[in-house]
């Protein structure tokens, strides 16, 4: 019986030919990856009450993105406990205020088909992007990995989910991504695997591929996976100068999946999920007219350069309402240079923009632009529970970079493509 | 663990990290975090949950951030074990780390508010001490019970590491 990608990788790290769902085995860790929140301040007193030391400084990536910059006191402690724990561990894997660990991991060249990975984050699945098995864990399971350089892991099924057709202009990956929330449900991953695949999957570009696996956090998966081929190997030998061994890592023809789900993208519309949760999604129609107060493009599902673009495409010559903002937090700052030299970054400043730092920001609640008693905001984001970007009685819906650029120009909520293909403005 | 009884507080469906522990709190100590833990859904929870409490939810308990303080206030707070129809994967690994019993029992369902339970670890058994009707959950996988009864993945990495064994 074929093995599956994930199958493959988890077996290879477990030190074994095959594996089977269901198993748990214990596996070496290729990388492991932590942030300033889950990362350090709670990691190393832990260590130090084990008495270790990290089991391989080179192993261990370390990225500030969640306090960011500092806001408070409390803040500039936590980042600088950060500094000093990377430079006495020996790490110089560290990336301090360069951006949201989930973009600046593998735009500095530390993804490769086939790895094993961890991340401290539960948006780590992002890493499936780029043909690695990656997950997320919590600061007390990250502490043991760095300790010992294994964790246990019970062997995922692998749901694949292909998606066929053409994207319509003024959607993308991630109207797919709330199309699929509605559908699936919050856990409709049960943990699992969700490959990607399909004509649509191998015509985006790496940055939406992470915008898929992203989200597979918000199905419940325990992570999101797309096969590697050309694109993924170009991104890499770009970034690296070196091209990885795509071909070892692909499932085998005859692997089980525990379900395959077809889905035409010639059908899909703008999707916005409604508070307070991912999974509330319906087309834009069913919310256009609701008024919003903030419009947000953050995150690491939202602010890549690709999604500044999309902001621009309907931003252009164009002004946000009056009485709302719209804030913008580029996700790294090697895209906000990008965007700076393009002219993106123009375009988006001169219809109103505020430009924020780098970071995780109001995502989760951490950074500027959260939310007040009453405040609608309309946001590029992953999640909007209850409660999470600041006021447990603001509303945020989620929605793609042009439903969200849209929104900000009209000051409710509405269809992207009405500023597209030369609709009126 | 073993034969210990507990007051069941129920939630439903989708219990995210948000409630749990809640990023406006995420800085301060666990001891003042775990004073807001659930009170979005439930607001007498903190204050009155006692030791050996046992949470009873619906699907997906613990679903969203990889944030831990959400297993950990629920230990802080004296809970033991969670019985829920499934878990947020991360959560679950989580609690585990933490020393809570995280069961998978589909029938979680039958469990009403304020029933004081007695749980079996080892097989799984839930006996509802009010209303008789006992349930099933999954019984916990053996690796994973050795770091739940040492009290959690510090607690069992101390000991392995203490004697120098790498692998079980």
């Amino acid at each position: 019986m074929g093995q599956t990608l994930a199958e493959k990788i988890i077996a290879r790290a477990a030190g074994r030919e095959h594996v089977s769902p269901g198993e748990i085995v214990t596996c070496s860790v290729d990388l492991a990856m932590m942030h300033d929140s889950g990362g350090p301040r709670r990691i190393k007193p832990i260590l130090e009450k084990l008495g270790v030391e990290v089991w391989d400084a080179d192993r261990i990536v370390v990225v500030s993105d969640h306090f960011v910059p500092a806001v408070d006191v409390q803040s500039a402690e936590i980042l600088n406990l950060t500094r000093k724990w990377v430079a006495a561990q020996g790490i110089k894997n560290f990336y301090d205020m360069q951006g949201i660990c989930h973009v600046v991991l593998p735009e500095r060249g530390h993804l490769a088909p086939g790895m094993f990975v961890v991340g401290g984050d539960s948006h780590s699945p992002t890493g499936g992007a780029f043909g690695c098995f990656m997950f997320g864990v919590g600061a007390t399971d990250m502490a043991g990995i760095v300790a010992t350089g294994e964790t246990w892991i019970k062997v995922p099924e692998t749901i694949s989910i292909d998606w066929s057709g053409k994207m319509p202009h003024g959607t993308c990956a991630k109207d797919i991504m709330l199309k699929l929330c509605a559908s699936l449900g919050m856990d409709g991953g049960d943990y699992q695997v969700i490959q990607y695949c399909g004509e649509v999957i191998s015509s985006f570009g790496m940055a939406e591929r992470m915008t898929l696996c992203n989200m597979a956090a918000e199905l419940g998966a325990q992570t999101g996976l797309i096969e590697a081929d050309d694109t993924t190997l170009e991104f890499i030998e770009n970034v690296t100068g070196a091209r990885p061994d795509g071909q070892s890592w692909h499932g085998d023809a005859d692997a089980s999946y525990r379900k395959v789900l077809k889905f035409d993208a010639d059908e899909l519309s703008p999707q916005v999920a409604a508070p307070h949760s991912p999974a509330n999604a319906a087309g834009v129609d069913q919310h256009a007219g609701a008024k919003i107060t903030q419009a947000y493009i953050g995150a690491c599902t939202g602010a890549k350069l690709n999604d500044l673009q999309m902001a621009a495409e309907i931003l252009q010559g164009r002004q946000i309402a009056p009485n709302i903002r719209l804030l913008i937090a580029p996700a790294s700052v090697r895209q906000l240079a990008q965007a700076t030299e393009e002219g993106t970054l123009g375009i988006l400043l001169a219809a109103g923009a505020t430009l924020l730092p780098s970071g995780c920001g109001a995502c989760a609640g951490y950074g500027a632009g959260v939310l007040g008693e009453g405040d609608v905001c309309i946001a590029s984001t992953a999640r909007n529970f209850q409660g999470r970007m600041g006021s447990k009685s603001a509303h945020v819906y989620l929605a793609s970079p042009y439903t969200v650029a849209a929104s900000a120009i009209a000051g409710e909520i509405c269809d992207p493509r009405q500023f597209l293909d030369g609709g009126a403005p | 663990m073993k034969h210990e009884t507990g007051r069941a507080w129920v939630f439903g469906d989708n219990v995210d990290t948000d409630q749990l522990a809640p990023g406006i709190y995420i800085k301060r100590p666990i001891a003042e975090l775990a004073r807001h833990c659930l009170e979005g859904l439930a607001p007498d929870f903190a204050a009155s949950v006692s030791p050996g409490d046992i949470v009873v939810a619906g699907r997906n308990f613990g679903a969203g951030s990889s944030r831990e303080q959400a297993a950990e206030a629920l230990r802080h707070l004296g809970v033991k074990a969670i019985i829920a129809q499934s878990f947020g994967g991360i959560f679950y690994r989580n609690a585990i780390n933490f020393g809570l019993m995280p069961l998978v029992c589909t029938d979680a369902s039958q469990i009403g508010n304020g029933d004081r339970l007695r749980i079996d670890a080892p097989s799984g058994e839930i006996f509802n001490l009010t209303t008789k009707r006992n349930c099933q959950a999954q019984a916990m996988p053996e690796h994973l019970l050795r770091i739940i009864n040492a009290g959690g993945l510090l607690p069992y990495l101390e000991t392995r590491l203490g004697s120098d064994v790498k692998n079980d």
